[in-house]
């Protein structure tokens, strides 16, 4: 016997009260490991956004469009290098619940500014300028639905319809990219803007937004006052910003995600923290007998503060980490159903290190009273002596 | 032969003197809060016991037996007074000094044996060893062989509730003597038990104190079990008002 297992004699005294107390961690635990996740995922695009990117929108926003005309003048602009633009598509591959990202692009001037991210091969380069209704699609699209390089794809407009009255493209796939950072989200298609431009009933030669890379990060200020000043006091007027501004607001009109997160995870936890903590001070009350034995065998006040709080810590290691495979499971299942929304959703190591220090804090908050409480028990007092 | 103390001595109680005393108890006095009153439990108390002796404290309830016994065995401090063990002040002691001279020093025997109900006999018996440096296997040893002594060696592996009462007192002992203290404090240790595991146990500590030498202060309402010692206090109103010589 060792001091690990007279803690875990100790916890697991009444299986059933430990067992609850694990599963109430476990729920915080999952909650957080959820939640946490999905916030990650969600901001994932500001997480790879360049430095040396600037965004341009239609200042109402970004869901506003802007004319094409606008493209050739913002290239003109002095300290602007690459410049592409970027139309939403709003797709779904067969059933609206297969919600996927699609967008119509310039094929030439797109590769060129996101060429440092994503790996395209000079063969699928050439189709996807070549082709007229062909498609890059990324790898984890290609993976997950299954598409190879030939297939032909019909994909469902939520936003656009053709002349003809259809909301489906058919499209080709002509090359299949992967990201060059592990980071890179690959879940996404693209296709030729001229092709979607000339089909479409409505909007023509409006585009959603023009991404752009100035020559050097220093001169993202000057450029992107140059371009908002250049359109002002016009029909659709810009705001340019960083590609990361962008992602954020983006994600923005969801909501608030990381401040719901909080307070929902907050929530959980700290009502469980009441829970466990009161579970626990009663189970240290219940052993006053047993403390007083232990002190009087030679057991410290240290000691005795150790055994408490390892129990604690057993308790919310144990209900933790159960949570956060609870939450690998699913995080898999979101991936699987709703991928093409949360596309690089995983618990990743820094939501399982700062889970890891929560349980750590968890287990010395809960503990603390409860341990104080024995290790100042007097022995006397503890067993009925006086 | 009873000797008859007097009240009014210098001393508040004779102290049977010792040529080689383990613990030394002088001018100790202790008293506790009851709401607004301060309660005078022991009064001037002196004593020596001898190592290898066997004391028995009797007395009325109320009368600073329990509390002497806690004062002896370093769970409670004195008012005044100081309390030598082996010549050490255990009275002079910090609270973390103090544990680590309960654990190195005195052997606990309670009434209600106070086991711990989660761990096995033998986890039982080894629970003081933790406190030591010795290692997993000398552990074992010791615990096994402590076991074997008080003969529960085919006890090992039960729990406290699948031992009889006699049997648990005798986890309790061997889990006392285990870490081979200097004294043996034993707490109304029949006190809960019928006639027969009485009576084991007695001889159980009659045989630790003759045959390996162990200090023993207990106290008892039974006056059969105070037989067992080398000779009787007893205690009234936080005085010693007799002391009782019995032949070994």
């Amino acid at each position: 016997m060792n001091y690990r297992v007279l803690v875990r004699k100790n916890l697991f005294r009444h299986k059933l009260r430990a067992s609850l107390m694990i599963v109430c961690i476990l729920t915080a635990f999952a909650i957080f490991g959820v939640l946490g996740s999905i916030e990650r995922a969600v901001n994932a695009g500001q997480d790879v956004a360049a430095a040396d990117r600037l965004v341009v929108v239609n200042k109402i926003n970004f869901t506003q469009p802007l004319p094409i005309a606008y493209f050739d003048r913002v290239r003109a602009i002095e300290g602007v290098q690459q410049v592409t633009h970027v139309n939403w598509f709003g797709g779904y591959y067969q059933d609206p619940k297969n919600s996927l990202v699609v967008m119509a692009v310039d094929p030439t001037t797109y590769m060129d500014v996101y060429g440092n991210e994503l790996d395209i091969s000079s063969a699928a380069r050439q189709s996807f300028i070549r082709e007229r209704t062909g498609a890059l699609v990324g790898d984890a699209m290609a993976k997950k639905w299954g598409w190879k390089v030939g297939d032909h794809v019909p994909i469902t407009s939520s936003i656009f319809t053709q002349k003809n009255g259809s909301s489906s493209w058919d499209f080709t796939v002509v090359g299949i990219f992967t990201g060059k950072k592990p980071e890179v989200d690959t879940n996404f298609m693209v296709f030729q803007y001229d092709y979607f431009n000339e089909t479409r009933a409505l909007g023509k030669d409006q585009i959603g937004w023009i991404t752009l890379r100035t020559a050097s990060p220093a001169l993202n200020d000057r450029v992107a006052r140059t371009i908002d000043q250049m359109f002002a006091n016009s029909p659709y007027e810009t705001a340019t910003d960083t590609e990361k501004a962008f992602s954020k607001a983006f994600v923005a009109q969801f909501g608030n995600i990381a401040l719901i997160v909080e307070l929902v995870v907050g929530a959980a936890f700290v009502t469980i923290l009441m829970i466990v903590g009161n579970t626990l001070m009663m189970s240290v009350r219940e052993r006053t007998r047993e403390i007083g034995v232990l002190k009087s065998l030679g057991f410290s006040g240290g000691r005795i503060l150790r055994l408490v709080l390892g129990e604690s810590i057993l308790v919310a290691l144990t209900g933790g980490l159960a949570g956060l495979g609870l939450a690998v499971l699913f995080i898999v299942a979101i991936r699987d159903n709703v991928g093409g929304l949360l596309p690089k959703i995983i618990l990743s190591p820094e939501i399982a290190l700062l889970g890891l220090a929560l349980m750590l804090g968890f287990g010395i908050v809960t503990g603390l009273i409860p341990a104080l409480n024995a290790m100042r028990l007097r022995i006397a007092v503890a067993l009925g002596r006086n | 032969m009873a000797e008859r103390f007097d009240p009014a001595s210098a001393t508040g109680g004779a102290a049977p003197a010792a040529a080689h005393g383990l613990v030394s108890i002088r001018h100790v006095s202790k008293s506790y809060e009851r709401g607004d009153q301060i309660v005078q439990v022991l009064t001037d108390i002196n004593l020596e016991i001898a190592r290898g002796d066997f004391v028995a404290l009797m007395g009325p309830s109320g009368s600073g037996k329990s509390t002497l016994l806690n004062l002896v065995a370093g769970i409670d401090k004195p008012d005044g007074g100081s309390i030598l063990v082996n010549g050490e002040d255990i009275t002079s002691l910090s609270e973390g000094d103090l544990a680590g001279w309960r654990a190195s020093s005195v052997g606990f025997i309670f009434q209600f044996y106070n086991l711990m109900p989660v761990l096995s006999a033998y986890e039982n018996v080894e629970l003081p060893l933790l406190l030591t440096g010795l290692s997993g296997r000398e552990r074992r040893e010791r615990a096994e062989l402590t076991l074997g002594l008080v003969g529960l060696a085919d006890r090992m592996d039960h729990r406290p509730n699948e031992l009889s009462g006699g049997q648990q007192q005798r986890v309790a002992i061997a889990r006392a003597i285990v870490g081979d203290p200097l004294l043996l404090i034993a707490d109304e240790p029949t006190g809960d038990l019928d006639r027969t595991s009485a009576f084991e146990i007695l001889n159980l500590l009659d045989r630790l104190n003759t045959e390996l030498g162990k200090t023993i202060v207990m106290v008892t309402h039974d006056p059969a079990a105070a037989r067992y010692a080398r000779r009787v206090l007893h205690l009234d109103k936080g005085k010693f008002i007799e002391n009782t010589e019995l032949a070994a």
